[in-house]
This record gives structure tokens, sequence and C-alpha cells, in this order.
């Protein structure tokens, strides 16, 4: 009953996001940057500015609707890079041990001691900001527990029947790794990565509130509320439609999370039962 | 036990020096990171007078090799190098800093602490009950509100609108300053310890020595209070001391927006001055901040649960 609650829940409001930021030329017929009207500044939420404009007199709804596709790029994207480095770097330190093997383990020790919001703002220092800088800073900032998961994953899959019959057919490294190891560790793999997505979006609106991610007049959740702070007495509206979408998105990714690990792992549905 | 802290810290020094060399790479063999982003913020274009000068002052005309000793001597000395933009001591611009993050934190912490744990024991004891239901989804929306909206509508509401409480800044240090930043930060440890409480205490009720308790006819509060907390412990205490090295990475955004002066404030100031020493230095403090607070959580782990071998 909760599972099929969370995964239902969780799926609806990701998949809301992104149908919002697929279809954003079709859900309005503003421009995001360029409808800019002073003689509109400030209007609260009415039936023409669904969600009010701001300082600017851009429509709210419309910058949100865009907003989507920055945080859901880089959702998605930051977290594939992190899976592929987590993966790569978990597998073959698994498979291979020795030297190696103690190698991908300090670095990931060095990684979980960095808070991962820290390592990030170090590198956009280097980088300085912008959509480019955000995803590599994201993307190499988040992989640790990844990588512990498929490294001890291989651990214990490597050593049964089927993948000692692989190698005794000939089957190379690289090979085994990727179609006798990986398909088996999907599950907890995908948890990660859709609960990752989720921490990815939050990390992308900190930053660029911060003003070190997407910067004006680009339309980034995070950087809205830049502006919305500015005019929070004035103009609430502005404040309350751009936070209310990062929560909605982050819930959607964390409830889709929560749904397949209890979808995946039958051990924790018994224990909750 | 003694034996035991002392070699706990022995092997925190690897990563302490592992990630002092990792801040040195990103930050010095980047080619022309240093001087270059110093000057790059369009000021003073790119005088090339002005680059020599700059690398003579700061010791970047030197090799890499020569670079990373003086880092590496300096550290030893706690020295962490001059600031660009003041030309102060970098530990004495952290130091400053070190007490307000320190007090946010603590306050976040004790206010997650303290009613994050019970709400999770709470609904533990009746699983399924609507507290339990209510926690839960609380728990999962705070994990998923981010910090800084949830801050700037508490500004909003209970600063700007009923005047109860400062809107933002340190003020003479009192608590009234306190109340708003340290609600806003504790918010997710505070989900996430209800989560964990819950999940560890669940676990326990489970186990066989809890049925054994009962059946040898122990009461309900007497087996709760006996085998439930003591073991439930080892979770939670884990949990809050990975929360609070973790809180400095949440603390950033949370003092930005309250323009607390604290660590966190003070690295993004310095990024947006490329202000290089500045940023290593609280980058390098707030790591050993963290790896700190897990050498306490690991000691304390062993004391709480005999289990844990000590040798």
């Amino acid at each position: 009953m909760r599972i099929q609650f969370n995964l239902i829940v969780g799926g609806f409001l990701t998949a809301l996001v992104i149908l919002a930021g697929l279809f954003a030329p079709w859900l309005s017929h503003l421009d995001p940057v360029l409808d800019a009207d002073l003689m509109n500044a400030e209007l609260p939420p009415d039936w023409t500015f669904w969600f009010g404009t701001d300082a600017q007199g851009r429509d709210i709804y419309t910058r949100v609707l865009y907003g989507a596709r920055i945080s859901l790029t880089v959702g998605i994207v930051s977290q594939l890079i992190n899976t592929v480095i987590g993966l790569a770097l978990g597998i073959s330190a698994g498979y291979f041990g020795g030297w190696w093997d103690d190698l991908v383990n300090g670095l990931t020790n060095v990684m979980l001691a960095i808070p991962s919001l820290i390592f990030a703002i170090a590198i956009i220092a280097i980088l300085g900001p912008g959509l480019p800088s955000l995803l590599i800073a994201l993307g190499l900032t988040n992989w640790s527990w990844t990588c512990r998961i498929a490294r001890s994953s291989t651990l214990s899959l490597k050593g049964l029947g089927y993948v000692q019959a692989a190698k005794t057919l000939g089957y190379g490294n690289i090979r085994i790794m990727i179609t006798q190891l990986l398909p088996n560790m999907m599950g907890p793999i995908l948890v990660i990565g859709t609960l990752g997505m989720g921490g990815a979006v939050l990390s992308e609106a900190a930053l660029s509130f911060l003003g070190l991610g997407i910067r004006p007049p680009f339309p980034s959740w995070g950087s809205m509320l830049t502006d919305a702070r500015e005019l929070i007495v004035i103009a609430p509206w502005a404040a309350i439609f751009p936070g209310l979408a990062i929560f909605l998105s982050v819930l959607g990714f964390n409830l889709l999370g929560d749904g397949l690990r209890d979808m995946l792992d039958p051990h924790m549905r018994i224990r909750r039962a | 036990m003694l034996r035991f802290i002392i070699r706990r810290i022995l092997q925190a020094i690897p990563t302490v020096i592992a990630v002092a060399l990792l801040i040195f790479v990103i930050f010095s063999v980047v080619p022309g990171s240093f001087t270059s982003s110093l000057i790059a913020d369009g000021r003073s274009g790119s005088d090339p007078m002005l680059v020599e000068r700059l690398n003579k002052e700061f010791g970047l005309d030197k090799s890499l090799p020569e670079r990373f000793t003086a880092y590496v001597y300096d550290l030893a000395r706690f020295d962490l190098g001059t600031s660009f933009r003041t030309r102060e001591p970098v530990t004495d611009v952290i130091g400053a800093r070190l007490w307000p993050s320190l007090k946010l934190a603590m306050a976040a912490m004790v206010f997650a602490v303290a009613f994050g744990v019970p709400l999770g024991f709470l609904a533990a004891l009746k699983p399924g009950s609507i507290l339990d239901t209510v926690t839960m989804i609380g728990a999962v929306s705070g994990l998923s509100l981010p910090q800084f909206w949830l801050g700037l509508l508490l500004m909003y509401l209970f600063a700007l609108q009923l005047g109860w409480l400062p809107s933002f800044g340190y003020g003479d240090g009192g608590l009234r300053y306190l109340i708003l930043p340290a609600i806003t930060l504790g918010l997710t440890p505070l989900a996430l310890l209800a989560r964990t409480t819950r999940a560890g205490v669940l676990e326990v009720m489970n186990a066989d020595f809890i049925r054994t308790a009962y059946s040898k006819g122990m009461s309900s509060g007497r087996v709760v209070r006996w085998h439930v907390t003591r073991n439930a412990l080892v979770l939670i205490v884990t949990t809050i001391g990975l929360q609070f090295g973790s809180l400095m990475g949440q603390a950033v955004v949370i003092e930005k927006l309250f323009s607390w002066p604290g660590l966190g404030s003070l690295l993004v100031d310095s990024v947006a001055l490329r202000d290089i020493p500045v940023v290593q230095g609280s980058i390098l403090v707030i790591v050993l901040w963290f790896l700190l607070i897990n050498t306490i959580v690991d000691v304390v782990y062993a004391a709480i649960d005999p289990r844990i071998k000590q040798d």
C-alpha cells in the first residue's frame, strides 16, 4: 500500500516536471527572458499572470516552466556522470582488487570527507559560474556511494558460478564486467541515482541562489529566488512559486527513489509489514 | 580506550593529507588559475607588470614542487597564507568566523535532536498510527525542501510581517538573531533524525532479545527504556555526528541568506572576490571539522556499544 503510494506520487510529480520542461513553449506563449515589461512589474497573480510578475515585469509562470529545463538538465546529466564514474571505479576496484582497489577506496574516503556542496563550490571557484561548470562540479562530486555499492556488489558476485563460467568461456575482463556484473547491480544503482537527482536539483538551486550557478537573466529556480529575496515584502509570490517548484520536483525524485527501493528490496518490505 | 582514541586520530591523518593535496591540486595545477583568476575580474585588465608583481608577492613565480613544499611547510605551522584582498593572514580571517559558525551549527543540531529523536521514537512505538504517517510524510517533505526557501519564507513571516524576530544579521550575537537561521538549518537534520530513529527503533523492536525480554515478563516500559533505547542509540548518535559535519555544507547557503558572519558566507564571498587563499583555507577548515566530528562519533560509538571491539 505504502510502496505504491510512494511510486505513484513520486512518478506523478516527476512526470509533471518533465512535461512542464518539455512543453514549456506550448504551455505559455511568452518568452522567459525577453518578454519583460516594466509597466507590468510586480503584479500579483491574476488571470493573465497566473503566478504574478517579477521586478522586470516578466511572467513568473513562464519562467518557472522554463526553469524546469535547467533543473532537469542539471539533475539528470550530472547524475549520469556520477553514476558512470561510480560504476567504472567501483566495479573495476572490486573486480581487479590489489593496489587499484586500495587507490579507489582511498579516493572514495577523501570524497566522503568533503561535503559535496563545498567541493562543487571549489570547482566553480576555478571554472567560473555557468551551466557547463555546474554540470562538471555536480557531476564529479557525488559518486562515492555509487562506487561503494558497485564495489561491494562486485565482490559478492565475482565468486559466483556464472561469472566463473563466463571466465572459462574466455570472456574478456571488460565484457564480464559489462555483461555479467553490471546488470545484476542495477537495482540499488537505480535507487541511488534517482535520489541523487533530487539532491542535484537541490544543489543547483542552492548554487544558483548563491550566484555560483546559472546567472540571470536565465530562469533557474534558484536565481529567481535570489531576485525574489530583494522584493519579498512587495512581491512575496515571486518567492513562493519557484521555491514550490524546487520542492515538488525534489519530492518527486525522493519519493520515486524510496518507492523503487521498497519495490526492489523485499527485505525492507517484510520489515515494514 | 585511550589507545583506541589515539589510533582513531592517527587513522584520520592520511585523509587530512590527501584532502590538503587535493585542494592544492585543484587550485594550483589548473593552468594560470591563481593570478589570472585574480585579475580576471576585469578591473585591471591583463597588465603583464601587475601579473609579475602579484606572482612575486604571493610566491607564484616559483616552480610547482617548490610551491607545494612551501604549502605543506606552512600548513604544518598552521599558516594558511595571506588573503589576496585584505593582505591579512588567512588564519585570522577564518578565526574570526569560527565561533558564529559553530554557534549556528550547534543551535541547529540542538533543535533537530530535540524534535527529531522524540518524533521518530513515538512514530516507531506505534507503526501505522496517524502520528507515524504524519511524521514520515513530514520527514520526506523536510528532506525535499530547499532550506534557503524555507528560510526566506520564515524571514518573511516572522521578521517582516509579524516583526517578532530580526530578519537577518548577527546583531549583538544574542539569541534573537540565532533563532531563524538555526531553525532553517536544523530542519533537514530533524527530518533525517526522525527517519533514522524510527528505522532504528523498529529494527530493534523486532529483534529476538526483545521478544525474550517480553517473554520473561519484563514490562514494556522497561523493555523500551532498558533494551530499545540503548540499542537504537548507536544509530542515532551516528546520524547526529554525520549530520553535524555535513551541516557545514548546508550552512553556506543559510549563512548567506541571513547575512550570518560565519565560515560559509566567508567562503562564498571569497569565491566571488576570487580570493583563492581564503577559499582554500575555509574549505580545508570545513573538511577538518567534518573529519574531527567523524572521529568523535567513532569514539562515542565505541563507548556506548561494547560490541564494537576496541582493538
